[in-house]
C-alpha cells in the first residue's frame, strides 16, 4: 500500500518554478531517501505535503488523505523535522513536549508518558526539566525528534536531521531512524550525506531543477553505473552534474518581504 | 459548538505558551517596566508647569527712590511656586541696558527696569512706566515670566488706583453724599471673573498627560508586541509547528492576541499606578470604565497588529511598519498636545486615528470623572473600529500564513 502518492505536483514562486511536476509514490512502513543538490526543490516538496505550503498544481495524498482538499486530516498523521528546530528556547524540553501533544488534544497524562518515553529513547530524559535554549543543537535535535513522535505519525518527515551535529549525535540519530524503520514508521528523509542516505533509505529519489531524475533502491543505482564499487555519491555526481548551485531563494526572510511585500497566493517560502 | 471550544481551548493554551515564554525573557520583562517609567518621566517633567519653574534669574534695575518700587522689587523676590520655592533669584543692575547685556551673556531670563522718575510720575497723577526686558531666545520661559511679571506690576497698579480713586471718592462724597457708599474696586474692576472647577485643585499637565500615555503605551504594546512575536515565531521556525498541528489558524492567532492583551492591559495598569503613586495623578472616575476601555484600546488596536504581522514575514520590517504607523499616530492622537491646537486639516487626520478616541476617553474619565453617558460615543467608535479591523485582518492571515 502506498501511504504518500504524488501526481503531477508543481509549485511556482513567480517566475522560478521550484517544483516542476512530479509524480512518485512511497510505500508504507519504507525509508524513502530524497536527495538533490541546494534549491532542487526538496524543501518546497516537504512543505507541500506538510500542508504548509500549498501547490500551484497536481495533487497529492498522505496517509489517505488529500494534502489540498483535506489539509486538517494530513496533519493528524505527519511529524516534521524541519531545517529549523521546533521549540522555544524558553521553554524546558518536557514543557515544549506538553505544550506541542497538547495541540494534538491528547489527554494530559498520556502525552506525558509519550514524552517522558521519547525522551528516554534519545537519551535527553536527564534534560526534561531544563531550558531548551542552554542546550547544544545535537540536544535540541533530539527534543525536536521527540517533539516530532509525540503523536506517533505514520509518516516522519525528517529534512536533514543530522545537519550541523557531530559524528556521535549523528550517529545515534541514524540509529534511530533505523529503530523507526523496524517499527513500521515511513520516514520520508533529506539529507546531504549520501552514505547516510545509501544506508538508511529502501528508496532513493533524486531531485534536480525541480524534476525527479531518478528513483529506485540504492542498490539499483549504483548497479546503474556499471562501475565497481560504485557509491552513491557517484551516481548522485554522475545525474546532478559536478557544476555548484546557486541557491536563489529561501535564505533571508526579508528578502522574500521586499518582493511580495504584501503577501498573496505566490509568496515564497 | 464543539469546534468553538476547541478554538478557545486552543488558543488559551497558545497564549498560556506566549506568556510563559515571554516571563523567562527578564530583559524584555525589565524593559516592559521600564518604558512606561522613562515615557511617564519624560512627559511629566520636561513640560514647564507652574511648579518646575524656580530660582529664575531675574536682573531688575531700579532708579527710583520710592517706597512704591521697593515694595515691587520686595514681591518679586519674595514670590513663591505652590511648593514653597522661590520663582525669581533676583539680580540688581544699574540700567536697562546692562541688563540687556546680562540676558545676551544668559546670566538672566530677563529683566525689569523701573526709571527714576516711577514714584514722582504716580504722585503727580501721571502715568508711570515699567518696562519688561524678555529674554526672547527662549520663548517658552520669556512667555511666563512676562506673564508673571505684567501680574505683578498690574496688581500693584491696582493698588495704586485704589487709594487714588478712594481719595476721589471722598472729594465728591462732600458734593453729593450718596457716592460715598461707592466702594472703588467696583470702580476699577466692576467685572469680577470666579472659576467653577469640575473637580477641586488645579489639574497639571502631567494630569493631562497620563491616561493619553496609557492609551498610547498599551496601543504600542499590543501592536508590536502581536507583530514582533508572530514574526519572531516564522523566523524562527516554531510558527511551522503550530501549523502542522491539527489546530484552526484561528486559535492560533487568537492565541497571541490573547497573550498580547493580557501584556497591554498590565503594562496600562503599571502606568496607572506609576501615574498615581509618584506623579500624583488622582482618578476621578470609575475604575471599572476604565478598565472596560483599556480592553477596548486593546481591541482596537488587535486587527492592525495582526494585519502587519500576516504581511511583514521578518521581525525587522515588522518594527519599522509599526513605527511608520505608530509615530504619527503619537503625535496626532492628542495625547501629548490637545488637539484643539493642530492646524484643521491634522485634526482630521486626528479623527480616524482610534487612538484619538480611547486617549479622549480615558482622559474624560480619570481627569474629569465622566461616566458611561459620556463615552459612549467613543467606545462605540472603538468597537466598531476593532471589528472592522479583525473582519478585514483575521482572513488575510490565514490566507498568506499557508501560502
Amino acid at each position: 500500500m502506498n501511504i504518500i502518492e504524488v501526481k503531477n505536483l508543481t509549485r511556482k514562486f513567480k517566475e522560478l518554478t521550484a517544483v516542476d511536476n512530479i509524480s512518485f509514490y512511497v510505500a508504507e512502513g519504507e525509508v524513502f531517501g530524497f536527495l538533490g543538490p541546494n534549491g532542487a526543490g526538496k524543501s518546497t516538496t516537504i512543505k507541500m505535503l506538510c500542508t504548509l505550503l500549498q501547490p500551484t498544481s497536481g495533487s497529492g495524498r498522505v496517509a489517505g488523505h488529500d494534502i489540498v482538499k483535506e489539509p486538517a486530516r494530513v496533519r493528524e498523521h505527519i511529524g516534521l523535522v524541519a531545517e529549523k528546530i521546533i521549540l522555544y528556547d524558553r521553554l524546558t524540553a518536557l514543557e515544549n513536549l506538553m505544550f506541542f501533544g497538547s495541540l494534538y488534544h491528547l489527554p494530559k497524562k498520556e502525552i506525558k508518558v509519550r514524552a517522558m518515553k521519547w525522551l528516554k529513547a534519545l537519551e535527553m530524559d536527564r534534560w526534561a526539566d531544563k531550558l531548551t535554549g542552554t542546550f547544544s543543537t545535537g540536544m535540541k535535535q533530539r527534543v525536536n525528534i521527540a517533539r516530532a513522535l509525540l503523536t506517533e505519525p505514520e509518516v516522519m518527515f525528517l529534512d536533514e536531521p543530522t545537519l550541523g551535529l557531530d559524528p556521535q549525535t549523528s550517529r545515534s540519530i541514524r540509529d534511530f531512524i533505523q529503530d523507526l524503520h523496524e517499527h513500521g514508521v515511513t520516514v520520508i528523509l533529506t539529507t546531504h550525506i549520501m552514505p547516510e542516505a545509501d544506508e538508511l533509505s529502501d528508496t532513493v529519489a533524486i531531485i534536480d531543477r525541480g524534476k525527479i531524475i531518478a528513483i529506485d533502491t540504492p542498490k539499483n543505482l549504483k548497479l546503474s553505473l556499471n562501475k565497481e564499487n560504485a557509491t552513491l555519491e557517484d551516481v548522485f555526481l554522475q545525474l546532478t552534474g559536478r557544476d555548484m548551485r546557486e541557491e536563489t531563494h529561501e535564505e533571508i526572510p526579508s528578502a522574500r518581504s521586499g518582493r511580495h511585500m504584501f503577501g498573496g497566493k505566490s509568496r515564497i517560502r | 459548538m464543539k469546534n468553538i471550544m476547541r478554538v478557545i481551548t486552543d488558543s488559551l493554551r497558545m497564549a498560556r505558551k506566549d506568556l510563559l515564554d515571554f516571563a523567562r525573557d527578564r530583559m524584555q520583562l525589565v524593559f516592559f517596566i521600564i518604558m512606561p517609567i522613562f515615557m511617564m518621566i519624560m512627559t511629566g517633567f520636561i513640560f514647564p508647569t507652574e511648579n518646575s519653574l524656580k530660582d529664575i534669574p531675574l536682573g531688575i534695575a531700579n532708579q527710583d527712590t520710592g517706597q512704591m518700587s521697593v515694595t515691587m522689587t520686595q514681591v518679586l523676590t519674595d514670590m513663591k511656586t505652590s511648593n514653597g520655592d522661590h520663582i525669581f533669584t533676583v539680580k540688581t543692575y544699574s540700567d536697562a541696558d546692562s541688563i540687556k547685556d546680562a540676558i545676551k551673556s544668559q546670566e538672566i531670563h530677563g529683566g525689569v527696569y523701573i526709571a527714576s522718575d516711577f514714584s514722582q510720575m504716580i504722585q503727580q497723577n501721571q502715568q508711570a512706566t515699567v518696562s519688561i526686558i524678555p529674554d526672547q531666545s527662549n520663548p517658552q520661559i520669556s512667555q511666563i515670566l512676562t506673564q508673571l511679571l505684567q501680574q505683578v506690576i498690574s496688581g500693584t497698579s491696582t493698588g495704586v488706583a485704589q487709594t487714588k480713586v478712594g481719595e476721589i471718592i471722598k472729594l465728591s462724597a462732600a458734593a453729593n453724599p450718596e457716592l460715598g457708599q461707592i466702594n472703588p474696586a467696583t470702580i476699577i474692576q466692576p467685572i469680577q471673573s470666579t472659576i467653577d472647577d469640575l473637580i477641586p485643585g488645579n489639574p497639571n499637565y502631567f494630569q493631562f498627560v497620563a491616561p493619553g500615555i496609557m492609551a498610547l503605551i498599551v496601543m504600542m504594546s499590543v501592536m508590536t508586541g502581536l507583530a514582533v512575536s508572530v514574526s519572531r515565531e516564522r523566523e524562527a521556525g516554531t510558527m511551522d509547528g503550530l501549523l502542522i498541528a491539527p489546530v484552526s489558524r484561528l486559535s492560533i492567532i487568537l492565541g497571541k492576541a490573547l497573550s498580547q492583551t493580557a501584556r497591554g492591559m498590565v503594562q496600562g495598569m503599571v502606568v496607572l499606578l506609576l501615574a498615581i503613586l509618584i506623579f500624583g495623578v488622582h482618578v476621578y472616575g470609575n475604575w471599572l470604565i476604565m478598565i472596560v476601555l483599556l480592553f477596548l484600546g486593546v481591541f482596537a488596536f488587535m486587527g492592525i497588529g495582526i494585519l502587519v504581522s500576516a504581511v511583514a514575514s521578518a521581525q525587522e520590517s515588522a518594527m519599522t511598519m509599526m513605527m511608520t504607523f505608530q509615530f504619527p499616530m503619537m503625535f496626532l492622537s492628542g495625547v501629548f498636545f490637545p488637539i484643539q491646537q493642530m492646524p484643521q486639516f491634522m485634526q482630521y487626520i486626528s479623527k480616524i486615528i482610534p487612538l484619538t478616541y480611547e486617549a479622549t476617553a480615558l482622559r474624560k474619565v480619570i481627569v474629569l470623572g465622566a461616566g458611561f453617558t459620556a463615552v459612549w460615543t467613543e467606545i462605540l467608535i472603538l468597537l466598531i473600529f476593532g471589528v472592522v479591523m479583525l473582519a478585514i485582518a483575521v482572513p488575510t492571515f490565514r490566507r498568506v500564513i499557508t501560502r
